[in-house]
C-alpha cells in the first residue's frame, strides 16, 4: 500500500489531509473529532491575543441546480474564544494525537511586538508550524488585518521577518486571492522568510441578494458585507494560483494548496500542481468530518493502481506542464468524434455548436439518428463534449500529424 | 353563472393513484432534465408541449410560466398530467430511457398545474373581439380545447353541454382516484374565464335544435364524444344490476350512488374504462371482483399501468372468456354464465365450455355507440363506424362545421386519448378562425 505521509518545510504528517483554518477546527472539540476520523493534519483557527466578537448569521451557500453548497461564503471573523482556552486545547490534541501536526494560524496587529508576543505564548504549548493568516478578506481587513496585509507585499516581507525572529517552528504564509498577481504576494513571503505559502485564501464575494425582501444574503439585521467565498465552484481558481507560485522560481517554497478540494480526486490534482498537503474546510462544512477516510481510501487505491510508492511521487508532476499561452503549439489539432451507439440523441452537442461554437455539427433528417462532427470545420474547441451528458460518447481524437510545433513565442521571435 | 366548479365535493372513493411529490423530489426531478434540444419528449406529446421549458420553469421557481407553457399546448394539461400513458408518450421517448429512468414528465406537469390550481392565478386573456359567434357542441376535453382557443383568437364562443357539469369524460367517466372531478372542472372555468359561455343541461337535438344553433353561429364545434355502451346481446341484460360502464363510474363519481353491489362483481371488458369500472367497484367495497375479456391479455386495450393498477387493488382477470348469459331470479343478476374462446385469441367461443361464475353485480365496458343522429342533425357526414368524416384540419363536408375528439375516433385505434382529442380542438379552433377570417376578408 502507498505511502502517504508527507513533510512540508519540515512539518511532518501521516497524510496529506489536512483541514484548513476555519470554523471546523474552531476548538479541541472538533479537532479530536477530525484526527479520530483520520485527517492527517489541522491549521487551528486563528489565534489572536485577544478575542474577537462574531455577528449572526454569517454563511450562505450557493446552490447550482439541486446541487447545494457548491460555493460558500462567510463573514465569520477569527477565533472568538479566549486564547488560553484554544492552547490549553491545543496540547489536549497533540498529547493525544502526537503524530497529527497542529499549525496554529496567527493574525494580531501590525507590530514587532505584537506579532512577538503572539508567538511566544502559543510556543508554551507543543505546536508544529504557524500559518500567518494574510489572507481573511472580511472584517479583519477592516482593521488592517488579514487580506489588508496580504495586499500589501511589503508588510507580508516584514511581519514574517518578525515571526520567523521569534518563531521555532516552520511558519507558512497564507496568501489572499484578491490580488492582480497572486505570485507577488507569494515572492514577498518567501523574501521575509516563509518555509512554505498556503493558498487560496477565500475571495471577495456576496452569495446574492432575496428576491423577496430584496437583502443582500446573508444579512446582519437587514445589511450584510462582503465575505470571503470557497467551496468547489472556487477549486480552478485556486488551483491556477497554486500552479503560478509553483512554476515560479522567485517564489521557489513547498505550498500547502486550498480551495474547493471536495474529493481525492481534486487532492490528487492539487498535489500534481505543485502542493504538498491540501487543506479542505467547506466539503467537511458540507457532509462531516467523515469524508476524509473516502479522501485516503481514493489516493491510496490511486496509487497503488499506478504502481505509486508515494504520494510525493504526485507532487508538482504537472506544473512543467503548466506553461504560458505563447508555449502552446498552433500545429496541434483535435476533433471531435460522436459516437453514435452510446449517443442519447439529447442534440445538447448539435445546439451548443450551432449557437455558441462554430457551426460544424449536422443532424440527419432523422431526428432518431445521432449528430454528426464536420471535421473539416470542427476547431476542437470541445464544448460539444462539455455538454454531452453520456460519459466518453464525445471524444477529442488528435488529427495533426504530431511531428510540429509552432508556438506563438517563435512567431514573435521571428526577426521581420 | 358565476361558476362550473362544484358546490359540494364529490366522494374521493380512497386515496388518490397520483404519487405524491415532495419539494426535494421536485427539485431532484427538475433539475435532472437535460433541457434537450428538439426533445423527443415534445416530438412524443400529441399537443406539443414545450417539456423542458415547462421543467426549465419550475426549476427556477417561475411555476406561473411553467403553468402557462402547458396550458398554452394543452388547455386539459392539469387533466392530462393525470390520465395520460406518459411512458407511451413522453416520458417514453425521454432520452433517460438509454441508461436510467426517464424524467417524470406527468408528475411536474401535475406539480405545475396543481400550482395553478392553487394559486388562482389567471393564465390567458381572450383576444380583441372579432365579433364572430361559434357554438361548441359538448365540454369534454375537445370541446374545452376547441373554445378556449377560440376564445383566445377573440371569438364569441358558447359551449353547449347536455350534463349539468362541463367536462365531459373527464368530469364523469374517470375515476375520482385517477382524476377527480375538481381538476377537470377548473379546466373548464379557465375557459369560463375568457368569456365563454357555458350552457350546460342543454341537450343538442332536443332541447335546442341544430339549425337553430347554425342559424345563430357563424361556424360550429362538433365535440359530442360518444355515447352509452352498447347491448351484450345476451339473455338477462335487462335485469336489476346490470350497468353500462360508464353510466356506473358517473354515479360512484358524482355521489349519487350505486346501491348494493354484492359480493361478487363481473366486469365485461378489457379497456381502460373496465378498468376503472373494477377498481371502482374495489374501492366500494367489494370482496371479489373479475374482469371478463374475450381475448387474450396481450389484446386488451387498457394501458399496461392501469392493468398493473387494477391487479394491485385486487382486481381479478378471466381473459378469453365470453359472457354468455345473465343469470336472473327474481328480476335481479345471480349469476353470469360465460364460456372459454379460442385461446387463438379469435374471441369464438368454445362449445361445451359453459359454467356459472359468481356474479351479484355486471358493469359492461364494451366500447360506446355513436351519436349519429346529432351528425344527421347537422348534415354532416359520417363513416360505416358512425366516425365524423374530417380532414387533418378537422374540417367535415360542411364548410361552417367541424369536428374534433371522441366523435372523429376510430374504434378500437390508439389515438382514444384525453390528450389527443385536445390536441384535435386545438386544430379545430385553429381552422374555423382561417375560415371566419377568410370569410371575413
Amino acid at each position: 500500500m502507498a505511502d502517504l505521509s508527507v513533510d512540508l518545510a519540515g512539518i511532518r504528517s501521516p497524510n496529506p489531509f489536512w483541514l484548513a483554518s476555519a470554523p471546523p477546527t474552531n476548538s479541541g472539540y472538533q479537532v479530536m473529532r477530525a484526527f479520530a476520523a483520520g485527517w492527517g493534519g489541522a491549521v487551528w483557527k486563528t489565534l489572536a491575543l485577544e478575542p474577537i466578537v462574531n455577528v449572526t448569521s454569517r454563511f450562505a451557500g450557493l446552490n447550482a441546480g439541486a446541487y447545494r453548497m457548491l460555493g460558500m461564503n462567510n463573514i465569520e471573523l477569527i477565533t472568538d474564544r479566549p486564547l488560553d482556552v484554544n492552547l490549553e486545547e491545543i496540547a489536549a490534541c497533540k498529547a493525544a494525537y502526537p503524530d497529527r501536526p497542529i499549525i496554529a494560524s496567527l493574525m494580531t496587529e501590525c507590530t514587532r511586538e505584537s506579532w512577538h508576543e503572539l508567538v511566544r505564548r502559543v510556543e508554551t504549548v507543543p505546536i508544529d508550524g504557524f500559518e500567518l493568516n494574510f489572507g481573511c478578506p472580511h472584517g479583519m481587513s477592516e482593521r488592517g488585518q488579514g487580506a489588508a496585509v496580504g495586499q500589501d507585499p511589503e508588510l507580508i516581507t516584514l511581519i514574517t521577518r518578525w515571526v520567523k525572529e521569534a518563531a521555532h517552528v516552520p511558519v507558512i504564509v497564507k496568501l489572499t486571492p484578491n490580488v492582480a498577481d497572486v505570485r507577488v504576494p507569494a515572492r514577498a513571503a518567501a523574501e521575509g522568510g516563509a518555509d512554505a505559502i498556503s493558498l487560496i485564501n477565500t475571495i471577495n464575494s456576496l452569495i446574492g441578494v432575496d428576491l423577496e425582501s430584496w437583502l443582500p444574503i446573508p444579512h446582519v439585521d437587514g445589511k450584510s458585507s462582503h465575505g470571503g467565498y470557497c467551496g468547489p465552484a472556487v477549486k480552478p481558481i485556486a488551483l491556477n494560483m497554486v500552479g503560478a507560485c509553483a512554476r515560479d522560481d522567485r517564489v521557489g517554497i513547498p505550498i500547502s494548496g486550498i480551495g474547493g478540494i471536495a474529493d481525492w480526486r481534486d487532492a490528487v490534482e492539487f498535489l500534481l500542481m505543485g502542493s504538498t498537503t491540501v487543506q479542505v474546510c467547506t466539503t467537511v462544512m458540507h457532509h462531516g468530518f467523515r469524508i476524509v477516510g473516502d479522501m485516503i481510501d481514493g489516493l491510496t487505491n490511486y496509487l497503488d493502481e499506478r504502481g505509486l510508492a508515494s504520494v510525493n511521487d504526485l507532487i508538482g508532476q504537472t506544473v512543467p506542464r503548466f506553461v504560458d499561452w505563447n508555449d502552446l503549439n498552433l500545429d496541434y489539432a483535435v476533433v471531435a468524434r460522436i459516437d453514435p451507439e452510446s449517443c442519447i440523441r439529447c442534440n445538447k452537442c448539435y445546439i451548443a455548436c450551432e449557437d455558441a461554437a462554430h457551426q460544424c455539427i449536422d443532424r440527419p433528417a432523422d431526428p432518431l439518428l445521432a449528430p454528426v462532427v464536420d471535421e473539416e470545420h470542427c476547431v476542437g474547441c470541445n464544448l460539444c463534449a462539455m455538454v454531452c451528458p453520456v460519459q466518453d460518447c464525445i471524444t477529442m481524437v488528435r488529427t495533426d500529424a504530431g511531428d510540429t510545433v509552432h508556438t506563438w513565442r517563435e512567431r514573435l521571435s521571428v526577426p521581420s | 353563472m358565476e361558476t362550473l366548479r362544484l358546490t359540494e365535493p364529490w366522494p374521493a372513493l380512497g386515496p388518490p393513484i397520483a404519487k405524491h411529490l415532495s419539494q426535494l423530489d421536485v427539485r431532484v426531478e427538475a433539475n435532472r432534465c437535460l433541457n434537450c434540444y428538439d426533445a423527443p419528449c415534445i416530438r412524443a406529446c400529441p399537443t406539443g408541449i414545450d417539456v423542458p421549458r415547462f421543467i426549465g420553469r419550475i426549476a427556477t421557481g417561475d411555476l406561473l410560466g411553467s403553468a402557462r407553457t402547458i396550458m398554452d399546448a394543452n388547455p386539459v394539461g392539469a387533466s392530462c398530467a393525470r390520465v395520460c400513458p406518459t411512458e407511451q408518450l413522453c416520458e417514453g421517448a425521454c432520452v433517460y430511457n438509454a441508461d436510467q429512468s426517464p424524467i417524470r414528465i406527468g408528475d411536474l406537469q401535475r406539480y405545475a398545474t396543481d400550482w395553478a390550481i392553487d394559486s388562482g392565478a389567471t393564465l390567458f386573456r381572450a383576444g380583441p373581439s372579432t365579433g364572430k359567434r361559434v357554438a361548441v357542441i359538448g365540454a369534454g376535453p375537445a370541446g374545452l380545447a376547441a373554445a378556449r382557443d377560440l376564445a383566445r383568437l377573440g371569438h364569441a364562443v358558447t359551449v353547449f353541454e347536455r350534463d349539468p357539469h362541463a367536462g365531459g369524460l373527464d368530469t364523469y367517466g374517470i375515476v375520482p382516484f385517477r382524476l377527480p372531478a375538481e381538476i377537470a372542472l377548473w379546466e373548464a372555468e379557465q375557459v369560463r374565464a375568457l368569456g365563454v359561455t357555458f350552457r350546460t343541461g342543454v341537450s343538442v337535438g332536443e332541447t335546442i335544435a341544430a339549425q337553430e344553433i347554425l342559424a345563430a353561429h357563424d361556424a360550429v364545434v362538433l365535440a359530442v364524444g360518444m355515447g352509452a355502451v352498447p347491448r351484450l346481446g345476451i339473455a338477462g341484460e335487462d335485469a336489476v344490476g346490470v350497468w353500462d360502464a360508464l353510466a356506473f363510474i358517473r354515479a360512484a363519481k358524482s355521489g349519487a350512488g350505486v346501491g348494493a353491489l354484492g359480493g361478487a362483481v363481473a366486469v365485461i371488458g378489457g379497456g381502460n374504462t373496465a378498468i376503472d369500472a373494477a377498481t371502482a367497484s374495489r374501492r366500494l367495497g367489494v370482496p371479489s371482483v373479475t374482469m371478463y375479456y374475450r381475448r387474450g391479455p396481450e389484446r386488451m386495450t387498457a394501458y399496461q399501468f392501469e392493468i398493473e393498477f387494477a391487479q394491485l387493488e385486487g382486481v381479478e382477470f378471466r381473459t378469453c372468456t365470453l359472457p354468455s348469459r345473465i343469470v336472473v331470479e327474481n328480476g335481479r343478476v345471480a349469476g353470469l354464465e360465460v364460456v372459454a374462446t379460442d385461446p387463438g385469441g379469435s374471441a369464438r367461443s368454445v362449445p361445451g365450455t359453459e359454467r356459472v361464475v359468481p356474479a351479484d353485480t355486471v358493469i359492461v365496458a364494451i366500447g360506446q355507440s355513436r351519436h349519429v343522429a346529432l351528425l344527421d342533425a347537422f348534415g354532416v357526414l359520417y363513416g360505416p363506424t358512425g366516425i365524423a368524416i374530417v380532414d387533418d384540419a378537422m374540417r367535415t363536408n360542411r364548410a361552417n362545421v367541424f369536428a374534433a375528439g371522441d366523435c372523429t375516433f376510430t374504434p378500437g385505434g390508439i389515438d382514444a386519448m384525453v390528450v389527443e382529442a385536445a390536441q384535435r380542438g386545438k386544430v379545430a379552433a385553429r381552422s374555423i378562425d382561417d375560415f371566419l377570417r377568410g370569410a371575413a376578408a
